[in-house]
């Protein structure tokens, strides 16, 4: 297997920067560390006070920013491959939208509590991606009609999510909205153990899937003379991915433009021809770790949901993909 | 040796059901009156039918009833409202999906509702201006806005703006602004809870100096679109060929852009975002009457009130004593009807 030195690179520096915020993450707050605190602290060493506001209460938050980070820039480097489009990405297929409605439906008929409402994003964000891609079944699946069905079941499952919001009481669309644009607040070491595994266990099976998507990639015809089963693969992959975006989102709410961003911006850096898999999952991290720090920074001591700052971050992204256009 | 000109082959008939003028003509004649029936239904049904006898004595021999004041204070100005907005969307899908040279696009699709939403949404929340005069204006700017953005983002690329990009494009940017308009909601309860109602896209509840307020800039829009509809024929045939026909592009994009802006801006400003309308009726409109743009508006100025009123009838109708807004009756229709044609037609490989 070819081992090119620069993707490995990048890696390593994504992932050194990410740890870096993370320290200063767990530094930052009611009580401030220094780095050097906070290192000592995670080695076992150092207060006890300081061991418990960096072990106990922040560092779960940081594990989970860096995961669920690396799990949504491995699943938007899967949809955009797929779909061989730098702006594919899980909320094409309308999975956004459906959780959203699948929360709703469980804080209005059921009841409020995490894992209700977690129970609730995963339903309605997996059951909306499943029947998009039913409806976009036709002999095989297009890109294009996969995209246009998940506009449309969003527009139909976002006006009745705007429906629901009306019905309810303030609170409780107050409350919806919250958990809509995506946070990392409150989330503890019960939430870390169940997202490492699962995460753990699709990269596994994304390693096992091999070069396929490189492949992929290359276009349908290209991939099927090269032995690759197009349909088979291609739903496998989607799966990947909608199972990578579910468990981000049913921890932490849906949070945007991670999935976009991170796969584009690890390929300028790593330079590779296609979408790579492991610098994505780094970049990601890596943004997800400084937005939810940015999130807790910038309006101290209020704290934002991260979903805000990542919103942010996909404009300037945007702006950016715009200039470096328009300079060529 | 004689050069023989083989006989000019017949030129095909036009497409669309209507292959002549005056065919085209009667099915116009046809659409206004399906309007005007649709119009008098508009003031007659909801959650009390009145009766058209008290509908033609409410406006001639006024005394004043219960089910009087319910035409003339409500169901006329939701007509009317109704009639404005349809014009309003419709048409400006219609110009859309001419200047873009996709079929599947419409101002819900390419985010410009979504850049109207967010400049509205910061004119009430950060700025808090509540009356609909003031921020109409960033109604309209958050169109133009939006509607730059998409075109830019979807033209990156040596492919330029092919419709899948545009869709994508206007998809992603869509998703940033309502991100960020609903950061900004979140960060102003008051806002938030006046927004709610905005969110949906409704007829209802709003008085005739609404109707009013948008008429100026719905007409001014309307006509532009009708003015740059020739230019529009050229434009569709590709850039290259259209400038060899002295079609001036960069004016028509620019005339039809600001048409576009008034249109879109002002419906959603006054009646909050609505999809579909603009994306479904200029397709069954292009059915009936072939490609010619111009015959295409002028049909969408009928044919896209009589679907935004027959859908705000049917969200009166079907929950009552309760009301579906109109939103979400045209989401829920317009979804299943995209989805259908999208698995029908032989859509190029994008």
């Amino acid at each position: 297997m070819r081992f090119s030195v620069r993707p490995a690179l990048v890696c390593a520096v994504l992932v050194l920067a990410a740890l870096a915020v993370a320290v200063l993450a767990l530094g930052t707050g009611e009580f401030t560390l220094t780095p050097t605190e906070v290192v000592r602290a995670l080695a076992g060493e150092g207060t006890r006070a300081a061991r418990l506001v960096v072990v106990e209460w922040r560092l779960p938050r940081v594990l989970l920013a860096l995961l669920i980070g690396a799990a949504l820039g491995l699943a938007g480097a899967v949809f955009q491959a797929l779909t061989r489009n730098p702006l594919g990405s899980p909320d094409v297929i309308g999975f956004n939208t459906g959780a959203y409605t699948g929360v709703l439906v469980v804080t209005v008929f059921v009841g409020n509590g995490y894992y209700l409402v977690a129970a609730g994003a995963l339903i309605g964000g997996l059951g909306t991606a499943m029947v998009v891609y039913l409806l976009a079944f036709k002999r095989g699946v297009q890109g294009f009609r996969l995209i246009i069905v998940g506009i449309a079941i969003s527009a139909m499952l976002g006006s009745a999510n705007q429906w629901f919001i009306i019905k309810v009481d303030l609170q409780a669309a107050f409350a919806a909205a919250i958990w809509g644009q995506g946070s990392l607040n409150g989330l503890g070491w019960a939430q870390v153990t169940p997202v490492a595994v699962i995460v753990g266990v699709l990269c596994v099976a994304l390693i096992a899937y091999g070069p396929r998507l490189s492949l992929l990639e290359m276009g349908e015809d290209a991939a099927a003379a090269l032995g690759v089963r197009v349909e088979a693969t291609r739903l496998g992959y989607l799966v990947l991915g909608v199972a990578l975006t579910a468990v981000a989102t049913a921890a932490a709410g849906p949070i945007s433009f991670v999935a976009l961003a991170a796969p584009q911006l690890a390929q300028r850096l790593t330079r590779t021809p296609g979408i790579a898999l492991v610098p994505s999952a780094a970049m990601g991290a890596f943004l997800l770790m400084l937005s939810d720090w940015l999130a807790q920074r910038v309006f101290a001591p209020t704290q934002l949901p991260v979903g805000i700052v990542t919103v942010s971050v996909g404009g300037i992204y945007f702006v950016w993909l715009l200039v470096r256009q328009a300079r060529r | 040796m004689v050069l023989t000109r083989t006989p000019a082959q017949p030129t095909p008939a036009p497409a669309g059901v209507s292959a002549s003028q005056t065919r085209r003509l009667l099915w116009f004649l046809v659409c206004l009156g399906l309007l005007a029936v649709v119009c008098l239904l508009s003031v007659a049904l909801g959650t009390r039918n009145v009766s058209l006898g008290t509908v033609w004595d409410a406006f001639f021999h006024y005394t004043d009833t219960d089910d009087q004041s319910i035409v003339r204070d409500l169901r006329v100005p939701r007509t009317v409202l109704g009639l404005l907005a349809g014009v309003a969307f419709g048409l400006s899908g219609a110009v859309i999906q001419a200047v873009t040279r996709n079929p599947l696009a419409d101002t819900q699709i390419l985010g410009i509702n979504s850049g109207a939403g967010l400049f509205v949404v910061f004119a009430v929340g950060v700025l808090g201006l509540t009356n609909l005069s003031q921020y109409l204006w960033f109604g309209f700017a958050g169109v133009a806005f939006a509607l730059t953005l998409v075109y830019l983002l979807g033209s990156v690329g040596r492919a330029g703006a092919t419709p899948i990009r545009l869709t994508l494009a206007g998809v992603a940017l869509g998703a940033v602004m309502d991100g960020i308009s609903g950061g900004i909601r979140l960060v102003r309860p008051r806002a938030f809870d006046y927004l709610r109602f905005w969110d949906v896209g409704t007829l209802a509840g709003r008085p005739l100096e609404v109707a009013l307020t948008i008429l100026p800039f719905v007409l001014a829009g309307t006509a532009l679109a009708l003015v740059v509809a020739r230019s529009l024929n050229a434009v569709a045939l590709g850039d290259d060929l259209a400038r060899t026909l002295g079609a001036g592009i960069g004016r028509t994009r620019i005339l039809a852009t600001v048409s576009v802006m008034l249109l879109s801006g002002a419906a959603t400003a006054a009646v909050g975002p609505i999809g579909f309308v603009g994306l479904m009726v200029p397709h069954v409109v292009r059915w009936i009457v072939g490609p010619d743009q111009r015959w295409i508006f002028v049909y969408t100025v009928i044919c896209g009130p009589v679907l935004l009123l027959l859908a705000d009838i049917v969200g009166r109708l079907v929950v009552r004593p309760g009301e579906l807004r109109v939103g979400v009756v045209t989401a829920f229709v317009g979804a299943p009807v995209l989805i259908w044609w999208v698995r029908r037609a032989r859509v190029s490989a994008l």
